[in-house]
């Protein structure tokens, strides 16, 4: 494909899509699948196309549309009136959305809130879930159809790949390090600043490579991006590729994610297909092309080392850095691993500009980011947040505080490397800082609620659980201290624990965080820690009572 | 998708038979895989998407056909919980126990099944029906707590729900979907 080209496919494909009336969009991702929402697709064509409707009304799949817990969610878009979002749609239903909302609208009547059988099943768009949130990198989720090539084109897809291929490697580093992007994954390194330590690294074979091995349980975040957008973080690879004069891609995705892999291997069938991956990206000259590699469920695979080992088909252990991969990575060339979410706002920050990416945010903190927000979350979902927002307002105000009514004690982020935020500190901005300063870390983006109900000891406990079961066992201080601090955790659980073991606790944390290979067990003893540290009276509750310290 | 073999009587394996023939199948997924560098991981999850579980000669097969040892294969067989040693049962139920899930009371969903079908996770019943397994996160978190059996998701359920969800399996039946692409030589 030309450059030129990709204009005219956009004018076309968006001239075909202005003459539906109607569109509809019905969530194909994971979880609204789950839900059956491959039968609402099939229910809505089978009813559209009876009534002879299908000049007038389009019936596609979709990107995640974030309140998954309300799923499947279809959202319908018309030329006459506001978007209309209907929830919790079966596939017996479909007949009567047809009937009851998209015949009158293309009859010319206005809707604003379905009545009848639909009154319970449509949300309004200035909820505060909704309308609250900021969409960047979930912009196109709603809007078009993610197995659709030419609906990602529609919406500006690879133009900023267009640009990336008349701009120097340096440009593109600078402009990605102006634009403040700090990694997506958890650790916050300066996106551009590793994008431009691998370009100064001569070889001839360079490797870009894309983390979506997601094991943090209780965050979706990678997978639904992938899912939903997957030409996206493709186009974000390709200008990685370009900043770093790469010269081959690698997808790593977890195994158990198997609709995002194949999405993955669609898009990038398609995209082979249009010319805009392969041998001559956009008729550039300059060739790029993919790989796909699957995790085998081990957690420690997101840590750098342990992904490159397990791309090399070998158990995932870690390995000790220097020399980074950016130095010798993948078959010991330089490689440089982004996260999922990282490369998805490559291309929105090369199409906008650095400027309007830096704009939203705090000092250090750039742009949006995802969290999962799950648990005792009223609203359960993915949801994208402006930098800066307060907890408080991503917790009570999008996530509707807790489905049970009762308080909220804290939350937890970071999964099993983070820590617990108590609610008394819920007023603190979203940022990579202050999320640290309060003894957790942003993390891939996991957000779990948990109410008074619910035993912070227990959860540091089943996080401990699993970073234990993780370990690779490799390095002592994460196999042999992970295990002892589970044995005196649970000992406090069962309650037969002494105040003894609580300072134990603490030493051996101290050991794993100074002395273990990598980031799986220095971060191990975290969720532990805060816990301790914010609600230390949970521990001694549960002391042997002879053995409680006398005050 | 192919009957899993019982490893009792693996036996059967070596034997030619006229159909699904899991000889193969190996073939074609060490042709498909011996010349990209690395890529056992990847041949090891064609395997297991195929017969269930990574039988002990298959596994041997394979390392011959792709020039690796069979100590590497189990090397990393053991080492990603994805791997299956041992044929499951006919309906694999995986309890997510992500945090979300956990939250929301999957370690007494997940005790409930273990009544139920009298035996602990990890473990298949004796007629070869079940296999129950815990797995980490399915990445449904919305849904919390939930079940997948043989990928079909039980969401939204209640702690008290196990025998509910078993039979939901009797009436639905769920079939893992025939995987992916052809093999071709």
């Amino acid at each position: 494909m030309k450059p030129e080209e990709l204009e005219i496919k956009a004018a076309a494909e968006l001239a075909k899509q202005q003459a539906f009336d109607v569109r509809l969009f019905t969530c194909s991702s994971r979880g609204c699948q789950s839900s059956e929402a491959l039968g609402v697709i099939a229910g809505l064509k089978a009813e559209i196309k009876a009534r002879q409707l299908e000049g007038k009304v389009q019936v596609n799949g979709s990107g995640c549309m974030g309140l998954c817990s309300k799923g499947p969610l279809v959202r319908m878009t018309t030329k006459t009136q506001k978007d209309i979002l209907f929830s919790e749609i079966k596939p017996e239903m479909a007949a009567t959305v047809v009937e009851q909302v998209v015949v009158p609208v293309l009859e010319g009547k206005k809707i604003e809130k379905p009545g009848g059988d639909l009154a319970r099943h449509s949300l309004d768009l200035n909820d505060p879930f909704f309308a609250m949130q900021v969409f960047s990198v979930l912009e196109n989720n709603g809007k078009m159809d993610p197995e659709k090539l030419d609906d990602y084109i529609a919406r500006d897809g690879y133009k900023a790949l267009r640009k990336a291929l008349k701009m120097s490697a340096e440009e593109i580093c600078q402009e990605m390090l102006a634009s403040g992007l700090r990694g997506r994954g958890g650790a916050g390194f300066p996106t551009g600043l590793k994008w431009d330590l691998t370009r100064k690294v001569s070889s001839e074979i360079k490797y870009v490579i894309c983390n979506g091995d997601e094991g943090d349980p209780g965050a979706f975040m990678d997978g639904s991006v992938l899912e939903g957008d997957p030409h996206a973080v493709i186009e974000g690879m390709l200008i990685a590729a370009r900043a770093m004069n790469a010269t081959h891609g690698v997808f790593y995705i977890r195994a158990e994610y198997p609709l995002a892999v194949e999405r993955v291997e669609k898009a990038l069938r398609q995209a082979r297909a249009a010319g805009l991956v392969g041998k001559n990206v956009l008729d550039s000259g300059w060739g790029f092309d993919f790989e796909i590699r699957l995790g085998a469920g081990a957690f420690v695979c997101g840590e750098e080392t342990a992904l490159i080992a397990s791309i090399e088909g070998k158990r995932g252990t870690p390995r000790p850095r220097p020399p980074f991969p950016a130095v010798k990575g993948l078959w010991d060339q330089p490689s440089c691993i982004n996260n999922v979410e990282t490369l998805a706002n490559v291309p929105i920050i090369l199409l906008k500009g650095a400027k309007w990416f830096s704009s939203r945010g705090t000092e250090k903190s750039k742009g949006t980011k995802l969290f999962a927000l799950t648990g005792k979350s009223k609203n359960n979902g993915l949801v994208e947040v402006p930098m800066g927002m307060t907890l408080r307002d991503v917790i009570e105000k999008i996530g509707g505080g807790t489905d049970s009514g009762l308080k909220i004690k804290a939350i937890q982020t970071g999964g099993p490397s983070g820590g617990m935020i108590p609610e008394y500190q819920f007023d603190t901005p979203v940022s990579y800082e202050n999320l640290q300063q309060l003894g957790s870390m942003m993390g891939s983006g996991g957000m779990i609620v948990i109410d008074e109900n619910d035993s912070v000891v227990e959860l540091a406990q089943f996080y401990l659980d699993f970073c234990v079961d993780e370990s690779c066992g490799k390095c002592a201080p994460c196999r042999i201290g992970g295990t002892q601090m589970l044995h005196l955790l649970s000992k406090i659980v069962d309650g037969t624990g002494t105040a003894e073991d609580i300072r134990t606790i603490r030493k051996v944390a101290k050991a794993m965080q100074k002395a273990s290979l990598c980031a799986l067990g220095q971060t191990a003893p975290n969720p532990t820690l805060s816990a301790i540290r914010h609600f230390e009276h949970e521990f001694t509750e549960r002391l042997l009572p002879a053995a409680t310290p006398q005050a | 998708m192919s009957t899993p073999i019982d490893v009792a009587t693996s036996v059967k394996i070596v034997a030619p038979k006229p159909a699904a023939e899991p000889k193969d199948e190996i073939t074609l997924i060490a042709n498909k895989w011996k010349m990209k560098r690395g890529s056992l991981i990847m041949a090891l999850h064609d395997l297991q998407s195929r017969v269930g579980y990574v039988p002990r000669e298959s596994a041997m097969k394979l390392g011959r056909q792709m020039g690796v040892p069979l100590a590497r294969i189990y090397e990393v067989v053991t080492f990603y919980n994805y791997f299956k040693l041992e044929a499951p049962g006919k309906y694999v139920i995986s309890v997510c126990l992500g945090t979300a899930c956990h939250i929301k009371g999957s370690a007494e969903l997940l005790a409930g099944m273990e009544k139920e079908l009298q035996v602990h996770e990890g473990q298949s019943t004796p007629d070869k029906e079940y296999h129950l397994q815990a797995v980490r996160c399915l990445g449904c978190c919305g849904l919390a707590p939930l079940v997948s059996v043989n990928g079909k998701v039980y969401a939204k359920l209640k702690t008290d729900d196990s025998r509910h969800v078993i039979e939901r399996i009797q009436i639905d039946k769920p079939m893992a979907e025939a995987d992916q692409e052809e093999l071709v030589d």
